[in-house]
């Protein structure tokens, strides 16, 4: 598993998870910077990340939409907030009302920090997401328990073919 | 998610905002301890640590008995359970996320990845 190092802070409602990668530090900012790469990692299996708008640029915004086995989008959108290339971005990550991608201002925005550092393996990330209040937190996962419960399944896959 | 959850999980994180009061739980989550025998390790009034005891007692983190004169507090595995599965679920979900990076990195031909690098450049 590439994740060496997870933390919880209670107090500040942060999550903070290091990951040790394989591959040059270009080569997992393209990941990001490339929307049908985002695809494929962002929404799990059970619920593919479709990218609409995608603009990796300070004050830029990527949409996108997470589809459900039952065919049920659910919208969601970043504010980029600053851009470091390759090394460094940040953005919010919030909920869209509908195909519009109008912010869902009644939804939790979380604050995200993606850092991505040469290591001689190849990139260490750092990915930090702070929500404001411990009713975002609360709401976000509520969201997410569906995404989330798939992918303990393939956590358990993964853990099994390791 | 009911608005009494979050009522309570409001009441979880301000509870647990404090290092003092992180403290007692944790000390009472070992076992039960009598309010005074706190107030010894914390260096603090009994008045104080009352006060913090009562916070972490309406949160649910805690819960009280009087013994004679005493009043004794052990603190609640499950309510504390709740506050960290929270944090866990979103870990559950980047877990996901990482894993399906790596695997695409893994997958991509790296000599195809350089040549479009190359392109962009």
């Amino acid at each position: 598993m590439p994740v060496t190092d997870v933390h919880h802070d209670l107090d500040t409602r942060t999550l903070t998870i290091t990951a040790d990668f394989a591959a040059p530090v270009h080569r997992v900012w393209e990941v990001y910077a490339d929307p049908r790469r985002l695809e494929q990692v962002w929404g799990p299996p059970t619920h593919p990340a479709t990218f609409v708008d995608h603009e990796l640029a300070p004050g830029g915004r990527m949409t996108y939409f997470m589809t459900s086995p039952e065919g049920e989008r659910y919208y969601a959108y970043w504010t980029v907030t600053s851009v470091d290339e390759p090394r460094r971005f940040t953005f919010d990550d919030g909920f869209a009302l509908d195909e519009t991608f109008a912010p869902d201002t009644s939804m939790p925005v979380s604050h995200n920090t993606y850092d991505f550092t040469p290591t001689e393996a190849g990139t260490r990330a750092t990915f930090v997401a702070t929500y404001e209040s411990a009713e975002g937190l609360e709401k976000v996962l509520a969201m997410g328990v569906v995404e989330g419960s798939s992918l303990a399944i393939n956590q358990i896959d993964d853990l099994l073919a390791a | 998610m009911s608005s009494s959850d979050e009522d309570r999980a409001d009441a979880w994180f301000r509870a647990l905002a404090d290092r003092t009061r992180r403290d007692i739980l944790r000390r009472v989550l070992a076992g039960e301890h009598s309010v005074s025998a706190l107030a010894q390790h914390h260096d603090m009034s009994f008045a104080a640590v009352q006060k913090h005891v009562a916070v972490l007692e309406r949160a649910g983190l805690l819960s009280k008995r009087r013994e004679g004169r005493k009043a004794l507090a052990s603190g609640d595995v499950e309510a504390v359970r709740s506050v960290g599965r929270m944090l866990t679920e979103l870990e559950a979900l980047w877990r996901g996320r990482i894993s399906r990076i790596d695997e695409l990195l893994a997958t991509e031909d790296p000599t195809t990845d350089q040549t479009t690098a190359q392109k962009e450049r």
